[in-house]
């Protein structure tokens, strides 16, 4: 009875519906969490250990220097079979992920310990990290400075002179990536467009000899010229390296070995066992922002995401800017102005089945239509000088962007029949009858108040579009793209280059990389950085939504 | 207690006391010019026909109320006569309507252009979401005002023409949801005003508001009817006796009986007009 009346009171429905709301937060949070601590983990200066290794009885016991990412059980049997010398007695155990660095040295910057065969685990105050454009960390001790080619400074006093001295290298490798990536970019780019030029001249047939020997003679000189600003610039590139190389440091590593490394070859040091909280923030704060803010090195697994943000972010709000009218512009049609009967019902089946294409299907479509057919043709009428190397008739950030649109296309176009039909035929009659015709009334009434409904399909669009990734392969995302496609140089924005892209990016390092200890924190940072990104795109578009919806509120609401 | 005998014999007191209550001259259609005539009017909606061979003609600058039961057809000949029922696909028309002597059925009629000399109030008060100023400078921003100054006065002078200026002077700008029921409907009278039409259709003005709305609507179109034609549809009898100088009684589609309102209430000459006006019936 009792039993009975509970059920009829809806208490089991309340906690059932509660439940699975419940489990849903803590699904959508428990993920969240993972990939935030995971991630940005990764950035915090660790302590480097130093301990001593013996792998069998009979060879020398090795100390090994390294920085301890993670630890996992193991059976005793497991690590016997592989070779390690575990007492019989042990049946389960730990072994250590430790990373040494020193690629260049050894080879392998990633090896697993085994906890028995460990001993003296001690936290050495002068370990030092360094962080750098080649080779990966490296982990050892400072022993000299180096300016010059002179010794300024020996072991760990040397620390207070070196750290301006990598500052100033890294300032010289900043001045150095401006003049390529802007000067003398933008010198290439000229000098490319007039052998186009070129080219085009030498085909036109009906040309005067005369003519053609004098305007040649012209694009000779223009070359001559930027070749010139080329020299001077290139003087002082070189110029610039030749003053980054100046200094170096000489450490040493655990098994003895020293090593001159240029300081033009260092992106950050720090002694991580030897900092106090604030210095730990500041250090993360910076690696934080080099990941954000930075170019990607040694095949993704260094470095920043910079142009993957970019990329993406970019590609998102061309899409939208295509997407919004079209979808807006069909579903004006299919709901205001096509005669409402099967006809109608059979479009609007196929918008909603095309929601339902597999993404991959979209990009397929891209590639063959956009690029192959649309490109080419462009190619053909507008580059026919560059021919055979493809201009746009080849994968890039316009022709991705229009694929997301289409596949994008069917939810833009629902949510905004869904918002015009709600629009209450009062208010629509009250304009006619002012003497409105079917367009006035549109424009000035039914579309600004269904603008929120557009919104929401923008949103949905939206965190559809940036999330894709699949059909990007085909359409223009690469791993790395050399250039961001928008620069300094006409027409700044450049639709047919190629880009790269925060998902692929976490495909790329993450299944793609040489080195997949090294880079599995950064498919946690990265998946977190494009979740945010996704989120911050909502939030941008929900507050738009949220603005229009106060601006046109009415009573139907 | 004074009554009144019609022709049937019958007495009716309620409203044979408010006429002696209330005063006023009788109307005389001989007396009057009219702005609308209706010839041979047949409306049907796909197989039903909803209007029966209707003929009237609506006096210029006089109230005329529409009175019968729901679904007797009242609305759908007021929609007649600014063409809202085109937006119905399976309306269909026959006959004639004459604006001024114009067929306003005629092909080459600018529907657009039409509504604007027929304005028209509807049952549930429906503004724009816009701010209460942009709601009455609607209809004159269709026509391509937008000197600023020539806005500001056409909508004072609406405002004022509709009773409501002196409400909302100060917030002009604010949204016209944030007023009553009342006002809003005065706005939307306000509105239609405002591109000074010649005939105002009101389609039961008053049935969403309060009586004492109600009563600031009908002050309202007792104010209206000396520049406009006013064709009133309402459920409320009393109301057609309040504020009408003709009155039709419609049923099941036909005209059952037309003639100036103190005859109407007072001496019915059909049996079916008088049942329902009694309370018989309806």
């Amino acid at each position: 009875m009792k039993t009975r009346q509970w059920i009829k009171s809806g208490s089991p429905w309340i906690w059932l519906t509660g439940g699975m709301i419940s489990l849903s937060m803590i699904m959508v949070f428990g993920l969240l969490a993972l990939i935030a601590v995971r991630g940005l983990g990764h950035f915090w200066p660790s302590p480097v250990v130093e301990f001593e290794f013996q792998a069998t009885t009979e060879t020398e016991p090795a100390r090994i220097l390294g920085i301890p990412m993670r630890s996992q059980n193991v059976s005793g049997y497991v690590l016997r079979e592989s070779g390690h010398q575990i007492p019989e007695e042990i049946e389960l155990t730990q072994r250590f992920l430790i990373k040494q660095g020193n690629r260049d040295l050894t080879g392998r910057d990633f090896a697993w310990y085994p906890e028995p065969l460990i001993t003296e685990w001690i936290t050495p105050q002068e370990a030092m990290v360094i962080e750098r454009r080649e080779w990966g960390d490296f982990i050892g001790f400072l022993r000299e400075v180096k300016k010059d080619g002179e010794v300024i400074a020996e072991g760990l006093a040397g620390r207070e002179d070196l750290l301006p001295l990598v500052d100033r290298a890294n300032e010289l490798a900043g001045a150095i990536n401006r003049i390529e990536r802007f000067q003398i970019g933008g010198l290439n780019l000229q000098i490319e467009r007039i052998r186009l030029a070129e080219r085009s001249l030498s085909r036109a047939v009906d040309l005067d000899p005369e003519e053609r020997r004098l305007r040649m003679a012209e694009f000779q000189a223009e070359r001559d010229e930027l070749e010139r600003q080329f020299e001077v610039l290139n003087a002082e590139r070189l110029e610039l390296m030749q003053q980054m190389r100046r200094d170096s440091l000489v450490a040493e590593s655990m098994d003895g070995r020293r090593l001159e490394i240029p300081l033009a070859n260092v992106v950050h040091v720090h002694w991580p066992n030897d900092m106090n909280l604030v210095e730990k923030i500041g250090h993360y704060v910076t690696m934080i922002w080099n990941f954000l803010s930075g170019f990607p090195r040694e095949a993704n697994t260094e470095g920043g995401i910079f142009p993957a943000i970019f990329g993406t972010v970019l590609m998102v709000i061309l899409m939208s800017i295509v997407v919004t009218p079209m979808g807006v512009m069909a579903a004006i049609y299919l709901r205001e102005y096509a005669k409402q009967g099967p006809m109608v019902r059979l479009v609007r089946i196929c918008v909603n089945n095309l929601a339902g294409v597999p993404s991959i299907v979209f990009g397929v479509f891209g590639l063959a239509f956009f690029i192959y057919f649309v490109g080419g043709n462009l190619d053909r009428i507008f580059y026919q000088d560059a021919l055979p190397a493809p201009t746009f008739g080849t994968p890039g950030l316009l022709w991705a962007s229009l694929t997301l649109a289409l596949l994008t296309l069917p939810v833009v176009i629902v949510s905004t029949e869904e918002g015009l039909a709600r629009i209450p035929s009062t208010i629509r009659h009250g304009s006619l009858a002012l003497g409105a015709t079917k367009a006035e009334t549109l424009w000035r009434t039914v579309i600004p108040l269904s603008t929120p409904a557009m919104m929401t399909g923008l949103i949905l669009a939206v965190a559809r579009a940036a999330g894709e990734v699949a059909p990007l392969m085909l359409v223009g995302v690469v791993k790395l793209a050399p250039n961001l496609p928008v620069d300094g140089h006409f027409p700044y924005l450049h639709l047919e280059r190629k880009f790269m892209h925060l998902g692929f990016h976490i495909y790329d390092v993450g299944f793609q990389s040489p080195n997949v200890e090294a880079s599995r924190p950064l498919v946690y940072a990265t998946a977190l950085v494009l979740v945010l990104i996704i989120i911050t795109l909502n939030l941008t578009a929900i507050t738009i939504r949220n603005y229009l919806r106060e601006k046109y509120r009415s009573e139907s609401d | 207690m004074s009554t009144t005998t019609n022709t049937t014999g019958t007495t009716h007191g309620v409203m044979a006391n408010f006429f002696a209550d209330n005063p006023r001259e009788k109307m005389d259609f001989s007396k009057e010019t009219f702005s609308l005539e209706v010839e041979a009017l047949q409306l049907y909606y796909g197989n039903d026909q909803a209007l029966k061979d209707i003929s009237m003609k609506i006096p210029n600058r006089r109230v005329t109320a529409f009175i019968g039961p729901s679904g007797c057809g009242k609305s759908t000949l007021l929609r007649c006569f600014n063409r809202m029922n085109d937006l119905i696909d399976i309306c269909r028309i026959e006959g004639s309507i004459k604006l001024d002597g114009q067929n306003i059925y005629e092909r080459t009629v600018d529907v657009a252009e039409l509504r604007r000399r027929v304005g028209m109030v509807f049952q549930k008060p429906n503004p724009f979401p816009k701010s209460i100023y942009e709601n009455v400078a609607y209809g004159l921003r269709l026509q391509g005002v937008n000197d600023k100054k020539k806005l500001n006065d056409v909508v004072e002078y609406a405002l004022r023409g509709a009773a409501l200026w002196d409400e909302v002077k100060d917030r002009l700008q604010e949204n016209a949801f944030g007023l009553s029921g009342g006002q809003q409907q005065r706005l939307v009278i306000a509105r239609a005003v405002a591109i000074e039409p010649e005939v105002i259709l009101l389609d039961e003005p008053c049935s969403a508001l309060d009586p004492i709305s109600t009563a600031k609507v009908e002050e309202l179109i007792f104010k209206l009817k000396e520049q406009y034609t006013i064709i009133i549809v309402t459920h409320n009898m009393q109301q057609a006796a309040r504020v009408s100088d003709y009155t039709a009684y419609m049923y099941l589609g036909k005209l059952v009986e037309y003639m100036d309102t103190i005859s109407l209430f007072t001496q019915p000459k059909q049996k079916a007009t008088e049942d329902y006006i009694t309370g018989r019936f309806g």
